[in-house]
């Protein structure tokens, strides 16, 4: 039962739909509640649960109309085109919002690092010595350990560049007609994603409590745990939606030819991939 | 609200005069420069501004002209044409050309501003919520050390509400108990950092500015070539006493400096409290109350009732009433908004402000006492 | 850009009734453009108004030296507020609201690409400005750092702090999906035949206005994350002590910044763009360059940013090459500024309400511009950056410029709106009445900041009283002016009067003339052809 286009209109726009306004209450619950938690309000943790719940809620009502209305043939190739167009521009505010905290780390390693230890700064920091991986010049944050690239940030390097080639063998069975073939790639896959997620939470432990590697280890942790704390972040979402994907092809949706779900997933896995490529030379290597 | 506006206006001698080294009254321009720095920008913006004058007359001179000659209604007609490469290079290629030549004489000034190679006197200026701390650190006066605040009192400010009671002086804000003295056709290298927050130190007549950074350090110079005293204030906001943390310089000639500095040398000697020294309650009491007035009745007021909301009342505070180590840890390390006092404040200042806070208003604390020593000890 | 269009006669006689609910429903559930277009213009001249009293506020402090009105860290969470109001509030989504209105209908779209997600861009505007003015009343009050939010100080604030930050994310998740639909329907939704270079103008401002926003938003979201981090969890971005930097705060937040005063003042580029060859009969002078300045000063806009940090002391090198940029999107500016002039001239030119506004935005906003490359030059800069230089420097683009342009738009696009002529007496008084008390507010500032006055001051030194007298005057007569406009142009414009055809101007050119006034709930089912 897949989608034929052949009597979808010019381009279907949708009618009045309940979702988006919900969408933005459920948000504003959500960020009512982190404002008050992150002030240690007693009321706050529970109110910004209840607004991730709505929300996710909201969205899969949402996504499931959206789903529907594929499959009832109502998307013509403009509106694949549209998609397409969206999850492009999407991945790019992507890649503009972790630039932030690459530049982040590229400013303070290159710029901050040196002036803080220059003889100008000795006023203020005599014993600064500027060698990255420091816990700051102050002197106020417990010793620490960095983390270098061995061995898991090299096994996770391996595990998501092979999810990409399961990806692909996925894909090209998908175009290929090959249904089992494709589910059990993309089954692959997401479970190379898992894999890495555990080895990541492993690392997140090993660095806590033998490193005494934390979020508050200065600028070093800051930068460490928030760029991978991202990654890591962002390699869920891919995973939930590699396995919506899955879920649908298991359902029977997608035709060789109109799949785009599975495409833009399948992007925006790729581009989780390289961020971690970039993560792995420059936050392990340098 | 507006009432009091109003109120205020009509408050006499409100209108005052020019400021000796500040703005004047209602000042077009920039104030007179009294270094080359500042004689370099001011010619800058009067070229700037002559050139930006000129185009401006003409784009729209072009522009008035054509409105008023192709109107419809004097019965012109439309033509038709919509574009034209040569005209359209033409004016891409000379505003580049113009802003060429705006940049270089400009290119000129960034770099002497820059140079702060080999100065006279170098001076070390933090900036602190909300006050400036100077320290001498190399030349003739080095070792001075001194904080400089807001002289102006509250009284000729107000509030709203509370009318102001007396009559402002021509330096109305510009004016601080202690400003920094220098030797006139000296090179004075300043070196700028804070304590807290941002805040951003300037002399307008000395064309200078520069960002006090925590934990950085960045630095600035100038040569002041006339004697005087000149006014500026801190220009990045701070927090809620940004507009009373005046910046004033006394640039006096060779031989007042030296007078100067031995009259200041003197006088840090005779203040120099030593920490071992045992005081009476009512001693203490004396000196905090000073000190309380200079520090903290901007947030705490006067009344010790703080502003409900924004800043704690220190009067029945538990910190206030309960046992004494925790007050001297929140004065010497802050809490949120309230600074950290420990490189501000002497052991004996901090003490004294504790015991006052102790014994006033209706506070009646059990450990109403706190020794310099005591301070001294809390700070390892 | 002359193009004649062949309108679709196509009497909708399918019936849409499932389609066309009424009532709240309408409003709430909105997947229509124009629906949605009129929520975020009426969301936005809300937040003006609210913006507008806190502006009224820091004025009514400042008549006089002393402190009257305020006290100072309510004046600062006055400032800082209403400068977030007025960027994030007022001016961007009105934008966003000419774009739903306008863009579907010029390039002859049936709506926006993604409409349900069109609505949820809007939907979470409110929610923002429902965190952000709650903040006033939250322990400690709103954020007191200023709109730019440095560290910091913002790490001193109160709870409000962290609602302005998730305010900001909550707007930048908007914006983000505001512009990714706003290029998608561009890119692939325009009439057969219109290809990109036979666009309107306001489009093609739009198209690059939102590829600013999908760059820089989320940097944006970066910088404030990073807060609330430094703020909660103990990480030290900003903090010197465990390593980080108070200024790379600000370096991120100006690669964000110096871009979004080019995302408010693109868009009127492009309105201006608009009206200026319809009132002077005239098409648009150099199409072709007005394109490609628009794109250089979009490029150039992300190696600038420095600008605005002259004074924290940077190598000599970075200052020189920071200015030397700056100066340079002057250039593509003034192509667009001559081209202007060059449709005006030889028009045959008339002057209703919108021609008014265009033309005194071209004549305002220049003087911001000449006063944005005075500060541009770095020595001028360090003399009066924190001056109220700076301040009549980015009111002169923003209210003259940004807000002008969107009243401009509103004269020129509101009959094909409402279906109705504005009273044309009552709209010229609107312009001058503005334009003027416009600058009585704001030219003494020049001088105030020439003369050293502080910006974010509660108080002053008492001989910059009399221009602050003067400025407090001018803004709340230019504060009236903006009551005068709703209540007596606005509303009556809605309400009714005379009936406005298909094609008002005699000039105009574009699809949107070619559907009734007020267009119907539906146009464009069937793409347009376009020749
Ligand atoms: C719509 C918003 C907008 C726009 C369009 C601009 C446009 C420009 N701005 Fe402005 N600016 C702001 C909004 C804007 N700005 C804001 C909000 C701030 C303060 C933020 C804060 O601190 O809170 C600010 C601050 C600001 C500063 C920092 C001041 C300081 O804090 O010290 C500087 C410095 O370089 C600057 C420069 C410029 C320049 C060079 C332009 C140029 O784009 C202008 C170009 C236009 C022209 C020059 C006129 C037309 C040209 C011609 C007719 C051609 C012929 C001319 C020549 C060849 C000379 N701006
Ligand atoms: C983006 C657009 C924008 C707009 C449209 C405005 C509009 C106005 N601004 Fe704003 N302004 C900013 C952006 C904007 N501003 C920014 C970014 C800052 C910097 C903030 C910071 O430093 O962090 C700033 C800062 C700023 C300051 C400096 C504050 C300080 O440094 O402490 C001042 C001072 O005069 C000011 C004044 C005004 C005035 C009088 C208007 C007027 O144009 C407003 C007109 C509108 C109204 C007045 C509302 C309509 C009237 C009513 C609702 C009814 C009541 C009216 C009467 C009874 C008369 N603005
Ligand atoms: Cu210190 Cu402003
Ligand atoms: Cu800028």
């Amino acid at each position: 039962m897949s989608a034929s286009r052949s009597n979808a209109p010019y381009y279907f726009v949708p009618g009045p739909s309940r979702w988006p306004v919900l969408a933005g209450l459920s948000l504003l619950l959500t960020m009512i509640g982190a404002s008050a938690w992150v002030n240690h309000v007693s009321w706050g943790s529970y109110v910004n649960i209840a607004g991730v719940m709505l929300t996710v809620i909201v969205m899969y009502n949402w996504f499931g109309d959206a789903i529907s209305e594929s499959e009832s043939g109502k998307y013509s190739a403009r509106i694949d085109v549209s998609y397409r167009w969206s999850m492009s521009w999407f991945i790019f505010s992507e890649v503009m919002f972790f630039a932030a905290f690459f530049g982040a780390l590229f400013y303070a390693r290159s710029i901050s690092m040196p002036w803080l230890a220059d003889i100008d700064h000795k006023l203020l920091w005599p014993d600064f010595s500027g060698q990255w991986g420091n816990a700051g010049p102050a002197g106020t944050v417990d010793a620490f350990t960095t983390m270098g690239p061995f061995p898991i940030p090299t096994i996770n390097t391996a595990l998501l560049l092979t999810s990409g080639v399961t990806l692909t063998i996925s894909h090209h069975a998908l175009r290929a007609g090959q249904r089992g073939k494709t589910a059990f790639w993309l089954f692959a896959t997401i479970a190379l994603g898992a894999v890495f997620i555990g080895f990541q939470a492993y690392e997140y432990i090993h660095a806590y409590h033998e490193l005494n590697l934390k979020l508050t280890s200065g600028i070093y942790g800051s930068t460490f745990f928030m760029l991978t704390g991202f990654h890591g972040f962002h390699v869920t979402l891919g995973a939930i939606m590699l396995g919506v994907v899955w879920f649908r092809v298991m359902k029977g949706h997608f035709t060789p030819e109109q799949h785009f779900a599975f495409e833009g997933a399948a992007w925006y896995w790729h581009f989780v991939d390289v961020v971690w490529l970039g993560l792995y030379i420059v936050v392990y290597w340098m | 609200m507006l009432g009091a506006a109003v109120l205020a206006t009509s408050l006499p001698a409100l209108a005052t005069g020019d400021s000796q080294g500040g703005p004047a009254i209602r000042q077009l321009n920039l104030q007179a420069p009294v270094t080359k720095i500042a004689e370099d920008i001011y010619s800058l913006h009067n070229l700037m501004l002559g050139i930006c004058l000129t185009i401006f007359v003409i784009v729209f001179g072009v522009m008035f002209y054509s409105i008023i000659a192709h109107r419809k209604s004097v019965g012109h007609k439309a033509a038709t044409f919509h574009e034209s490469t040569s005209v359209e290079i033409a004016w891409t290629v000379v505003p580049f050309i113009i802003v060429i030549l705006m940049a270089l004489p400009a290119t000129k000034t960034v770099v002497a501003m820059k140079d702060t190679s080999s100065p006279d006197l170098t001076i070390k200026v933090t900036g602190m919520q909300w006050k400036w701390g100077y320290d001498y650190l190399k030349g003739e006066g080095e070792g001075i050390s001194f904080l400089s605040t807001l002289a102006t009192p509250r009284t000729q400010i107000g509030a709203p509400g509370v009318l102001p009671t007396e009559a402002r002086t021509d330096n109305y804000l510009l004016e601080v108990d202690n400003p920094v003295v220098v030797p006139v056709n000296k090179k004075v290298r300043l070196i700028t950092t804070a304590n807290d927050v941002i805040h951003s130190w300037t002399i307008p007549a000395f064309g200078v500015k520069q960002d006090a950074i925590p934990g950085y350090v960045r630095d600035t110079w100038f040569k002041a070539e006339k004697t005087g005293v000149y006014r500026g204030q801190c220009v990045e906001l701070c927090g809620k006493e940004h507009a009373f943390m005046p910046i004033v310089v006394n640039v006096v000639t060779e031989e007042e400096y030296k007078n100067w500095v031995a009259t200041k040398k003197k006088e840090m000697a005779a203040k120099a409290d030593d920490p071992a020294k045992v005081w009476t309650l009512d001693e203490l009491k004396q000196r905090g109350e000073k000190v309380y007035a200079a520090n903290c009745v901007a947030c705490h007021q006067a009344t010790g009732k703080g502003i409900p909301g924004a800043f704690p009342a220190l009067e029945g505070s538990a910190v206030v009433t309960g046992p004494k180590a925790a007050q001297i840890g929140i004065l010497l390390n802050g809490k949120n908004a309230m600074p950290a006092w420990k490189s501000t404040l002497s052991d004996t200042e901090i003490a004294a402000v504790i015991t006052y806070t102790r014994n006033s208003w209706s506070n009646k604390a059990a450990e109403n006492l706190v020794q310099p020593a005591e301070v001294l000890a809390a700070r390892k | 850009m002359s193009s004649t269009t062949v309108p679709h006669s196509h009497d909708h006689a399918h019936d849409h009734a499932h389609d066309h609910p009424h009532g709240w429903r309408r409003w709430l559930f909105a997947t229509n453009h124009k629906d949605i277009g009129s929520l975020y213009l009426w969301f936005s001249f809300t937040m003006l108004l609210s913006g507008g009293v806190l502006a009224l506020l820091i004025r009514a402090e400042l008549f006089q030296p002393g402190l009257q009105v305020v006290q100072p860290e309510l004046f600062n969470q006055l400032t800082t507020m209403h400068g977030l109001i007025m960027v994030f509030g007022a001016i961007m989504p009105a934008f966003v609201g000419f774009a739903n209105w306008m863009i579907p209908l010029q390039i002859g779209a049936s709506d926006m690409a993604f409409a349900r997600m069109n609505n949820f861009s809007f939907w979470l505007m409110p929610p923002a400005a429902i965190l952000l003015v709650s903040s006033f009343f939250v322990p400690g009050g709103a954020t007191a750092a200023g709109w730019t939010l440095y560290a910091p100080l913002s790490t001193q604030m109160g709870p409000g702090m962290d609602m302005a930050i998730f305010a900001v994310h909550i707007m930048g998740a908007s914006s983000i999906m505001g512009s990714i639909n706003i290029i998608t329907t561009i890119l692939n939704m325009r009439a057969p035949g219109m290809t990109l270079m036979k666009m309107p103008m306001f489009c093609w401002t739009w198209l690059i206005t939102a590829y600013l926003l999908i760059a820089v938003m989320p940097v944006l979201a970066g910088a404030i994350t990073m807060t609330l981090t430094d703020r909660h969890f103990g990480t030290s971005f900003f903090n010197a002590a465990g390593g980080g930097d108070p200024v790379m705060y600000q370096h991120i937040f100006w690669f964000f910044g110096h871009p979004e005063v080019y995302i408010m003042i693109l868009p009127a580029f492009g309105i201006i763009s608009q009206i200026v060859p319809a009132f002077a009969r005239k098409p648009l002078f150099g199409y072709a360059s007005m394109v490609y300045a628009t794109a250089s000063i979009a490029i150039l806009s992300f190696i600038v940013w420095a600008h605005h940090m002259f004074t924290t002391g940077m190598p000599v090198t970075a200052q020189l090459f920071f200015m030397y940029a700056t100066m340079l999107i002057s250039v593509p500016t003034g192509v667009k500024v001559f081209n202007w002039v060059a449709t005006m001239w030889k028009g045959s030119m008339t002057f209703e309400t919108p021609m008014l506004f265009a033309v005194g935005f071209i004549f305002v906003f220049t003087m911001g511009g000449f006063t944005g490359l005075i500060l541009a030059v770095t020595p001028i800069d360090i003399q009066l950056q924190d001056t109220y230089y700076v301040v009549a420097h980015f009111h002169y683009v923003l209210v003259a410029g940004s807000l002008f342009s969107l009243f401009a738009g509103f004269y020129y696009w509101g009959p094909k709106w409402t279906g109705f002529m504005y009273n044309e007496f009552r709209g010229k008084v609107h312009f001058w009445g503005s334009l003027i008390t416009f600058n009585i507010t704001f030219f003494p500032m020049h001088f105030l900041g020439l003369a050293g006055m502080p910006r974010r001051y509660a108080d002053y030194p008492a001989q910059f009283t009399d221009w602050n007298v003067v400025a407090t005057v001018g803004a709340f007569g230019f504060g009236l002016m903006q009551v005068y406009f709703l209540l007596f142009v606005v509303f009556p414009a809605i309400r009714g009067g005379k009936p406005a055809p298909a094609k008002p101007w005699e000039g105009a050119e574009g699809l949107e003339w070619t559907v009734p006034s007020p267009a119907p709930f539906h146009t464009f089912e069937e793409p347009p052809e376009f020749r």
